[in-house]
């Protein structure tokens, strides 16, 4: 299960021709929006109902807009840092429960790239300018979340990632057997670096890899993907 | 045979042992000497990693009475019928391999002047840098009427091994509809949703193998480590079996009487079948010995881990008092590697890289019903301090609390693997 979620998240972050395929038309978000219509408004005039109006919904600050209800958590996730952008709400739209566990958005999710593309294209018009060309940017070419090349660049010191990895230790086991919990040896670093900063940035759910990820600084994420890279 | 500390003392079967070979002893080749005293999460890691980390550079002597150790961790599971008593068993056999010696004795005392351990053999071994992580033992009369030599009547099971086969022995021989009775520990105790844990375990053998039983916790505090969860968990699973009488309602106010087989609680007697008398701690004896404690538990530099009372010594995890983390099998194993780090570096000159420490302690309240609760913390110069933390959440999916439990199942074999190799 475990394995299977890193997996997938790897072959999605390590292939940008799935979102290349097609660029999506915000005529096909309109009709997607429906979906959303019941609990959402966007565009001139837009009030916030059972859930918060979407216009400028890019660059929001999760559950910061006044007037709007939302749960602890999506509160909680606002106040740990948590603002709206390409990155983040395709993650949401796709399944919201993963992201933020206890929303109060009872929406399953867009399961297809292609949807949630045309989705955030169409939302994307209710945004401020630049951000449509953000959107077709993110859906065409970037493919590494939002982990920025300066970071994935940064070459990590193997000797620090030793140190920092009896940490991970404790569960991940030397021997990279997968009991319960998932071997981590021989990993690409680039994937490795990716996945720890989908955890730091809570796109990827795991209340403990959150929180182990979470205080790991660009230089450690590295030096620790030197280290695991090596580790047979 | 499995050998609990405090019957492997009482009955005086102290099998002089000593695995050491000379270069133990000798220090022939003039190698910086670390001598580890105590071979749980905290020493057994400790003592793996400077092997490892120093590739030979330095001396490695682990000195640790029992030749298998039996984690107290994953105790209630076996308890529960959940793990066999075998599957808690390690050996010491892969330390050796990966450079440490390990000496099967008792460290009886120590002497800072001249930085050497007392072995209950009469040997003495000379260290450069001590390291102690015994673990806890129990302060005198903190339960009224109960004292070591009640353990086997109305054993704590609250160090892992024999103990943990009388309590599950004495369950098992309960008649039908009889009482279990648990006096927990106040605070701070080792592994703080443990006792409570127990009890979902106990409850969970018991709604198979004895339905009508029942069982009665006298606890010296008004609450506890995931309160909210376990009771959760005792309304779905154990419905009516568990009265927790907490100190709001006189359950701090206990006495036991072990021949009679009765715990008084707030002035009822109540005559119970098995009694787990879990007294307050404090650091294991030798720390004491060691002059490094200040009232019941070791105080620490957060940095380090290095005692207070003497830069030469360190103490980990249970037996150390270091601020915010709470006392477990994951702490020590996180203290130890900080602990591991710094020890090196002062001797061998190799870098020491900033502490850094985290804990996650899984409870199982029923099969499949996995919980967790977890922080990560950082050394202050007054202690080690919380940063971040986390909670199972109530009402969580049947689905996520199953992928916990198999989470705690790969934390198990992951942290064994880590302690011995």
């Amino acid at each position: 299960m475990y394995c299977k979620l890193v997996l997938v998240l790897a072959v999605m972050l390590s292939h940008g021709s799935v979102w290349a395929e097609s660029i999506g038309v915000s005529s096909k978000g309109a009709d997607i929006f429906k979906k959303c219509q019941a609990c959402h408004q966007v565009g001139e005039g837009a009030k916030n109902r059972v859930g918060p109006q979407l216009n400028n919904i890019f660059g929001r600050t999760a559950g910061g807009l006044p007037g709007a209800k939302y749960s602890k958590s999506m509160i909680q996730a606002g106040e740990a840092g948590l603002v709206w952008n390409n990155e983040t709400l395709n993650s949401f739209i796709e399944n919201p429960k993963r992201l933020i566990a206890k929303t109060r958005m009872s929406f399953r999710g867009l399961r297809k790239e292609n949807d949630r593309e045309n989705l955030l294209l169409y939302l994307s018009e209710f945004s401020k300018d630049d951000t449509k060309i953000k959107v077709l940017k993110k859906f065409t070419k970037n493919n590494d979340h939002s982990v920025d090349p300066s970071i994935l660049s940064i070459v990590g010191d193997s000797e620090y990632g030793e140190y920092l990895a009896s940490e991970c230790k404790a569960c991940h086991q030397n021997s990279g057997a997968n009991v319960g919990i998932p071997g981590i040896n021989a990993w690409p670093t680039k994937d490795f670096v990716i996945v720890m900063h989908a955890y730091k940035q809570k796109q990827k759910p795991h209340p403990v890899m959150q929180m182990m990820a979470g205080r790991l600084s660009n230089e450690e994420i590295a030096a620790l993907a030197v280290y695991f890279k090596d580790l047979e | 045979m499995k050998l609990n500390r405090r019957i492997f003392m009482g009955n005086g079967v102290i099998a002089a042992t000593t695995l050491a070979t000379p270069t133990v002893f000798a220090n022939g080749h003039g190698k910086p000497r670390v001598v580890v005293v105590g071979g749980g999460a905290g020493g057994a890691t400790a003592a793996r990693y400077i092997a490892k980390d120093s590739k030979g550079k330095i001396n490695v002597t682990l000195i640790e009475p029992s030749r298998m150790y039996y984690t107290c961790f994953f105790s209630n599971l076996y308890l529960g019928g959940v793990k066999a008593i075998d599957d808690l068993g390690h050996s010491y056999g892969k330390m050796a391999a990966g450079g440490v010696n390990v000496v099967h004795d008792w460290a009886v005392g120590v002497d800072r002047d001249t930085k050497t351990v007392a072995l209950a053999s009469g040997d003495t071994v000379p260290y450069d840098k001590l390291i102690l992580s015994p673990g806890i033992d129990f302060i005198k009369d903190a339960v009224d009427g109960w004292n070591l030599s009640s353990q086997n009547a109305m054993p704590h099971a609250y160090k892992g091994g024999s103990q943990t086969e009388l309590l599950k022995a004495q369950i098992a021989s309960m008649p039908q509809g009889g009482t279990y009775a648990m006096v927990a520990p106040p605070n701070p105790y080792r592994c703080p949703p443990g006792p409570y844990e127990r009890v979902s375990m106990v409850a969970h053998y018991l709604k198979s193998n004895n339905p009508t039983a029942k069982i009665i916790v006298a606890d010296p505090k008004p609450k506890f480590s995931k309160q909210g969860l376990f009771q959760e968990g005792w309304a779905k699973h154990y419905d009516g079996m568990i009265e927790w009488i907490s100190s709001d309602f006189g359950g701090g106010n206990v006495s036991v009487d072990p021949d009679a087989m009765t715990v008084t609680i707030d002035g009822a007697m109540v005559k119970v079948d098995v009694c787990n008398v879990i007294p307050a701690m404090k650091a294991g004896r030798i720390a004491e010995l060691a002059g490094v404690t200040e009232g019941n538990f070791a105080p620490v530099n957060a940095s380090d881990m290095s005692s207070k009372a003497n830069a030469d010594i360190y103490v980990l995890g249970d037996a150390s008092h270091q601020g915010d983390m709470p006392k477990s099998g994951f702490s020590a194993n996180s203290q130890a590697k900080v602990c591991a780090n710094a020890v090196r570096g002062s001797l061998t000159g190799s870098k020491v890289f900033p502490a850094k420490f985290s804990n996650t302690c899984w409870s199982l309240i029923h099969k499949n019903d996995g919980i967790k609760v977890g922080a990560t913390y950082k050394a202050t110069d007054e202690k080690i301090a919380k940063v971040d933390g986390f909670i199972s959440a109530t009402n969580e999916s049947a689905d996520l609390r199953k992928a916990t439990y198999e989470e705690s199942e790969g934390w198990y074999a992951g942290i064994t693997a880590d302690m011995f190799g």
